[in-house]
């Protein structure tokens, strides 16, 4: 195995781990602190598949930014295992069936898209630069690309509003 | 393909693992010095001596002070969760070491006929990766804060996220000018722009002022060191810590002081580059090695110079209020920096017509 296959290996099988023990855990502190792991895992796979943009992105916004909001919001819930509402059976049910048909439709799709039988490009693939895909947002995609920043504007504008309402 | 891992560059792993020592050691040394520093400026802004017992001029006070809380009771409060009280310390360690991986230390040394830099990890995205570990600073505080099981600690560490992350964003911004400048996320190029060359501060002085004020705001140090205020919550995040894992805490604070100043030189103020030599032509006349020495010297001097500012502004100004920081972040350093991004995209591409 060379080291590449390595690292493969050991981050496919960290994020699996640390993504289970995001539903398993009982404290959701813990939970976050693993889907943050879960976070490094993904930006490591990135990383071999040399996309550092997207890497060291995904470890900023996700990581380093939308996950300190959720810890923020738990740490101030105060939640302990007293407390912490007892789900039902049949929505426990109803999840596991439901997550099933996303995994089925997940394998569906994969199994008859085109990337299948492709193989990824590592290390040496130019895709996930900076510099490509800067051009590539600014110059083939760059109306989709003003689109979503004004879907952002939107969200951010509706944020305030909801915030001033109770002056 | 199966024999690659075999066929390791021995003289590169231990070439790294060199450098990463030494640069660990020297912040370590660095910030153990730091603290003597801070007590000694503070004693002359305020008319007192300072340290001055343990040995000449008080030189051994750092060593006595790390012996002490070496020396002093672990205490564990009564949490449920001891694994992140002991995390917590752990993490503002890791993430204020993090950082200097990337930075560009000095030229290329010779070490027996092969080119040496002195530069761990020379990658495409250096400054992005900075900002990514120092997002990450916000985890140390916030664990511990939360682990401690107290109501104050908890607060602060609130106060301190919520501070490090909004003042992430302007730091961003005025980032984002600068790179318009140097067209370049690689640390050595972003040096080497600027070796013999104008410092990037004259192009970006507005930049430079947001990124210091928001460098302080991430070290958690005066005027913003909120999360530690003492009159409002006895001793911020890192109250119910004892021993070496309050020096852990306290010590990472030094560290990124010392990486921040270490930053603020590179991105703005020529990195190793010595001020009014033409570095190319003392290199020809003594030598790449010792010309890398030099720079070396010459960039420890720009930290020194800002890690006497760092001190001076926390001795000299009060803190903020918690609403004076908070307006302070998002509606003046905020739409200041955007300005800034508008007009040096402006002049950039004026000057590229």
């Amino acid at each position: 195995m060379s080291a590449t296959q390595i690292l493969f290996w050991f981050l496919s099988a960290l994020a699996i781990v640390s993504a289970l023990s995001v539903v398993i855990s009982k404290n959701p502190v813990y939970s976050v602190l693993s889907l943050i792991i879960t976070f490094f895992a993904v930006s490591g796979h990135y990383i071999l598949l040399n996309a550092q943009f997207i890497g060291i992105v995904n470890l900023i916004v996700y990581a380093g930014a939308i996950m300190v909001l959720f810890l923020f919001v738990i740490m101030l819930m105060n939640l302990n295992q007293d407390n912490e509402p007892q789900k039902n059976k049949w929505l426990k049910m109803a999840g596991v069936v439901s997550g099933g048909c996303l995994m089925l439709v997940f394998v569906a799709a994969f199994k008859t898209s085109e990337v299948n039988g492709k193989i990824a490009q590592t290390i040496d693939g130019n895709i996930g630069l900076t510099e490509t895909l800067g051009k590539a947002l600014f110059n083939e995609y760059v109306v989709p690309f003003e689109i979503s920043s004004i879907l952002f504007l939107s969200a951010m504008v509706g944020a305030v509003v909801i915030g001033k309402k109770g002056d | 393909m199966h024999s690659s891992l075999l066929v390791v560059d021995w003289f590169f792993l231990l070439e790294k693992l060199i450098m990463i020592i030494a640069i660990v050691s020297v912040s370590l040394v660095i910030a153990m010095y730091e603290t003597y520093f801070e007590r000694k400026i503070a004693a002359y802004l305020q008319d007192r001596r300072g340290p001055n017992r343990a040995g000449p001029f008080g030189l051994l006070q750092p060593l006595a002070d790390g012996l002490k809380l070496f020396m002093k009771e672990e205490i564990i409060p009564n949490t449920p969760n001891k694994f992140l009280f002991i995390l917590g310390p752990c993490l503002a360690m890791l993430t204020a070491m993090m950082t200097s991986a990337v930075i560009p230390w000095g030229g290329t040394i010779d070490v027996f006929g092969r080119p040496v830099s002195l530069q761990i990890a020379d990658i495409n995205i250096g400054i992005l990766f900075i900002f990514g570990v120092v997002s990450m600073g916000v985890y140390g505080i916030m664990i511990g804060g939360w682990a401690s099981n107290n109501k104050f600690s908890l607060l602060a560490a609130l106060r301190g996220a919520s501070q490090v992350i909004s003042y992430e964003l302007p730091m961003g911004l005025s980032l984002i000018a600068l790179l318009f400048i140097t067209g370049s996320l690689k640390m050595s190029a972003i040096v080497g722009g600027q070796l013999d060359q104008l410092y990037n501060i004259t192009y970006q002085p507005l930049g430079f002022l947001i990124f210091f004020i928001c460098a302080l705001a991430e070290c958690n140090r005066t005027p913003f060191d909120l999360p530690e205020a003492e009159n409002e919550l006895n001793f911020g995040y890192h109250q119910e810590y004892s021993s070496m894992k309050l020096g852990f805490y306290l010590f990472a604070e030094y560290i990124n002081m010392f990486i921040s100043s270490v930053v603020m030189a590179t991105l703005f103020f020529g990195g190793y580059d010595i001020p009014f030599v033409n570095d190319a032509a003392l290199g020809q006349s003594i030598g790449a090695n010792w010309l890398a020495v030099l720079e070396a010297i010459s960039l420890i001097g720009k930290v020194a110079i800002f890690i006497f500012t760092f001190m001076w502004i926390r001795w000299t100004i009060p803190r903020f209020r918690y609403d004076q920081l908070m307006n302070l972040g998002w509606k003046g350093l905020i739409p200041l920096s955007l300005i800034n991004m508008l007009i040096t995209a402006a002049v950039v591409l004026w000057l590229k017509k």
